[in-house]
């Protein structure tokens, strides 16, 4: 609930969101990360200069404290397409405001548009060539406030990434703010 | 190369930068499936209620990584990065990544550093402040 400069308390939060809370929102498997993904990657995230050697070099990977080619740690496996669920990704999740409570078979809070308000990740295994990820994201609790744009809705997603031999890649959490 | 046992609190990374036009978004759209309108169309966004099209905040994430990453080289790894997006981040913006040392912890697996980290227009307004931990060797 957050209160009006009116005095007044208004939600979005209805029982069944509230219910719902700690309910596992996705479970996603990666096809196996290629070296071209990682290099596609890189040259994005440092364009338009040439990304360090050690993300695209196997030569210069090979003398780093890494051993090999690494993934930075911000690259995404499952852009685009998914071992698990199979099929290209619908972009409409980025649009639609209610698809965080859709998938879970409830109704959404009903607000407009929504924004990545900020994200916190702890790091484990760094993501090598021919790894399978696993992601699995939980919804946290929602938090509400009143903001520039009216009222705002926050919604933490509770994400850990695995390989297949089961370590730690990396736990994250995003806020998504809804108003 | 710098001398970790010589690391002290306020000490500044050097600064990673980009001008951060179409061309830019849409190569990191390309690797992350961010087509969305809100970040490609003026007139999607001004529909959403901003000034026109934004950014994507995981690219500003990227360049807060890039900005450790840089600094750091082969001397260690990092442990764990957090960022709100207080900001946007507007086509045409030269978007920095700053940070400064804000502790120094040294133990027996190497010393943990925490950095506040940001990035900022070219005005030097701050559109996504954050903090990381890395842990460089010796």
């Amino acid at each position: 609930m957050a209160d009006t400069a009116e005095g007044q308390t208004r939600t979005a939060i209805s029982a069944a969101m509230q219910q719902s809370v700690g309910s596992e929102l996705s479970r996603m498997v990666s096809y196996p990360v290629s070296e071209s993904d990682i290099r596609k990657w890189a040259l994005a995230v440092y364009y338009p200069e040439e990304p360090p050697a050690r993300f695209w070099d196997e030569e210069a990977a090979a003398s780093s404290r890494q051993g090999g080619i690494v993934a930075p740690e911000d690259f995404n496996p499952f852009a685009w397409l998914r071992a698990h669920p199979k099929g290209v990704s619908r972009s409409s999740a980025a649009t639609d405001a209610d698809s965080t409570e859709r998938s879970l078979g409830i109704d959404g809070p009903h607000l407009v548009n929504q924004l990545n308000g900020g994200v916190s990740v702890e790091y484990g295994e760094p993501i090598r060539p021919g790894d399978v990820i696993t992601s699995v994201t939980r919804l946290g609790q929602y938090r509400e406030r009143e903001g520039s744009l009216g009222l705002m809705l926050l919604t933490p997603m509770e994400t850990t990434w695995t390989n297949q031999r089961d370590e730690m890649v990396k736990r994250s959490t995003l806020v998504l703010i809804r108003y | 190369m710098f001398d970790v046992a010589s690391l002290t609190v306020g000490h500044e990374l050097e600064p990673f930068s980009r001008l951060t036009d179409l061309a830019v978004w849409n190569r990191y759209a390309a690797v992350n499936d961010e087509y969305v309108p809100i970040h490609m169309d003026d007139e999607a966004g001004r529909a959403a209620g901003l000034p026109g099209a934004i950014g994507m905040g995981n690219l500003q994430w990227a360049y807060l990584h890039n900005l450790v990453r840089q600094w750091i080289g082969e001397q260690g790894r990092v442990v764990k990065m957090a960022c709100q997006f207080r900001n946007l981040n507007l086509r045409g913006q030269t978007v920095t990544a700053r940070g400064r040392v804000t502790g120094v912890d040294r133990g027996p697996d190497g010393t943990d550093v925490d950095l506040e980290v940001w990035t900022e227009d070219q005005d030097g307004n701050k559109l996504a402040p954050g903090t990381c931990t890395v842990r460089l060797d010796g």
